[in-house]
């Protein structure tokens, strides 16, 4: 195989062109899942953690087990089950819906175990100064812990939030037309790899910026001891 | 409840697809033992080999570590922005196309082995870089070599800062085993799914989750372990 095969294998413009257009519209739907998973996720944490934080034992018990239990499962494994097993229940349920569904149950556990780290970084003396000075338990919370917490572990939010992002490409697997369910499509229309490379060019560009934040944000934590 | 319990939890489907199940259970096994030994050797190596290009040089050969730092850091930056997915996806078709003709095994092995070294790497590095200078000068200055300061003072203190995000970063990968069912690895996913195609039947893909359960949900309660164990100093 020579350099110019490979190069048209891998790297054909005219083949980018065709289907570079399908691709984008891959993306769209890519954002728009992002969109939504993310915040939905990330509530979904946040109330774990909170709960956790009134310390009912009971509740604790069941909320180690949920995110344990989501956290061993991989995601895909989530998906695939979430796709397939409401039709036997007489349910039919769409890939957008399966995907947000999914996303909750595993996010919402990597999520919860960072908040919690959050807000147990907080010391005690803050809780009792915030409570003498006459706020509830809940105002406590939202304004003195949270605030305090959610900077704490600032950098593991971004790294989640990165890793959500590149998890979307999952979606793929169930047949809902993103960037990666694009990028295999048009690589089997067209028996050639360059809409793959294209893909891969695009997960990289949209999510460096991210990657280069968070090595900077790791790199002031460490420094600052 | 009865239908409920025929169609989740059929005995008749289950122990059919058992076998299959527990042989996924094997290669998901082995792989993922690969994954970890590859992925974090690597990434030791590739730490390591940016501390060395990080010390200073004399101006010609200044420019080529320079050069070589920056593709290090250019391909640990790639790793962690691509999904590993399509990296699975792309060596699967691509490498046989140049010739390296490499299964759906070899291909998810290699791409969460290079997802996991870039990671890997990203701790080691801030583990190697939160040793305060200090113990550099005073070890160099009792004459040891650069070689003898990293492994003998160095990587020890940067090892065990980096033992729990390596672990969690370590499980999360590991877990990327199952994507191997996009292409055709046997492992637990792939014998789930195709179970369910044979039978129409969920059980075999409610057996699937149960031994994802049984292999990861030990591992993630260690981890949770290890983190209180080696907590960052703050």
């Amino acid at each position: 195989m020579t350099l110019s095969d490979i190069l048209a294998l891998f790297f054909n413009p005219e083949i980018a062109a065709k289907t570079s257009g399908f691709l984008v519209d891959g993306l769209w739907m890519t954002l728009l899942l992002c969109l939504v998973v993310i915040p939905v996720g990330a509530l979904g944490g946040l109330a774990v953690a909170v709960l956790a934080a009134l310390n009912r034992r009971w509740l604790n018990v069941l909320l180690v087990i949920y995110v344990d239990v989501f956290r061993a499962l991989p995601p895909l494994v989530l998906l695939v089950f979430v796709y397939n097993v409401p039709p036997f229940a007489g349910y039919r349920i769409s890939e957008f819906e399966a995907v947000v569904i999914a996303f909750l149950l595993n996010t919402s556990s990597y999520y919860g175990e960072i908040f919690r780290a959050g807000i147990e970084s907080i010391g005690r003396g803050q809780w009792e100064a915030a409570r003498s000075t006459g706020l509830g338990w809940w105002q406590t919370m939202g304004w003195v812990v949270l605030p305090q917490a959610v900077r704490n572990v600032l950098p593991d939010l971004v790294s989640n939030t990165l890793e959500v992002a590149k998890l979307t490409s999952i979606a793929s697997v169930i047949a809902l037309h993103e960037l990666m369910f694009a990028a295999r499509s048009a690589q089997q229309l067209t028996f050639n790899y360059t809409p793959l490379m294209l893909a891969t060019l695009i997960y990289f560009v949209l999510l460096w910026p991210v990657v280069h934040l968070l090595s900077r944000l790791e790199h002031r934590r460490i420094a600052a001891g | 409840m009865d239908r409920f319990l025929f169609t989740f939890f059929n005995a008749e489907v289950m122990a059919e697809y058992l076998p299959n199940i527990l042989s996924g259970m094997w290669v998901t096994t082995y792989l993922a033992a690969f994954v970890i030994v590859t992925g974090l050797s690597l990434g030791l190596v590739l730490a390591v080999l940016r501390s060395a290009l990080s010390q200073k040089m004399p101006a010609p050969l200044s420019w080529l570590t320079g050069a070589l730092r920056l593709s290090l850091i250019f391909y640990v930056d790639l790793m962690r922005s691509v999904p590993p997915l399509v990296l699975i996806v792309l060596f699967y078709y691509g490498l046989p196309a140049l010739g390296l003709d490499i299964a759906g095994l070899g291909a998810t092995w290699l791409a969460l082995s290079l997802v996991l070294s870039a990671f890997a790497e990203e701790i080691y590095w801030a583990g190697l870089i939160s040793v305060a200078r200090g113990q550099w000068e005073a070890a160099r200055s009792t004459g040891l070599s650069f070689l003898q300061t990293l492994i003998y003072v160095i990587l020890p203190q940067a090892v065990r800062l980096a033992i729990p995000p390596l672990t969690n970063r370590t499980i999360a990968i590991t877990k990327g085993t199952a994507l191997g069912q996009v292409v055709a690895v046997q492992e637990i996913l792939y014998q789930a799914y195709s179970g369910l195609s044979f039978s129409y039947n969920p059980s075999p893909l409610t057996l699937g989750a149960l031994a994802y359960l049984a292999l990861f949900l030990p591992i993630v309660i260690v981890g949770r372990w290890i983190e209180t164990r080696f907590a960052w100093r703050r």
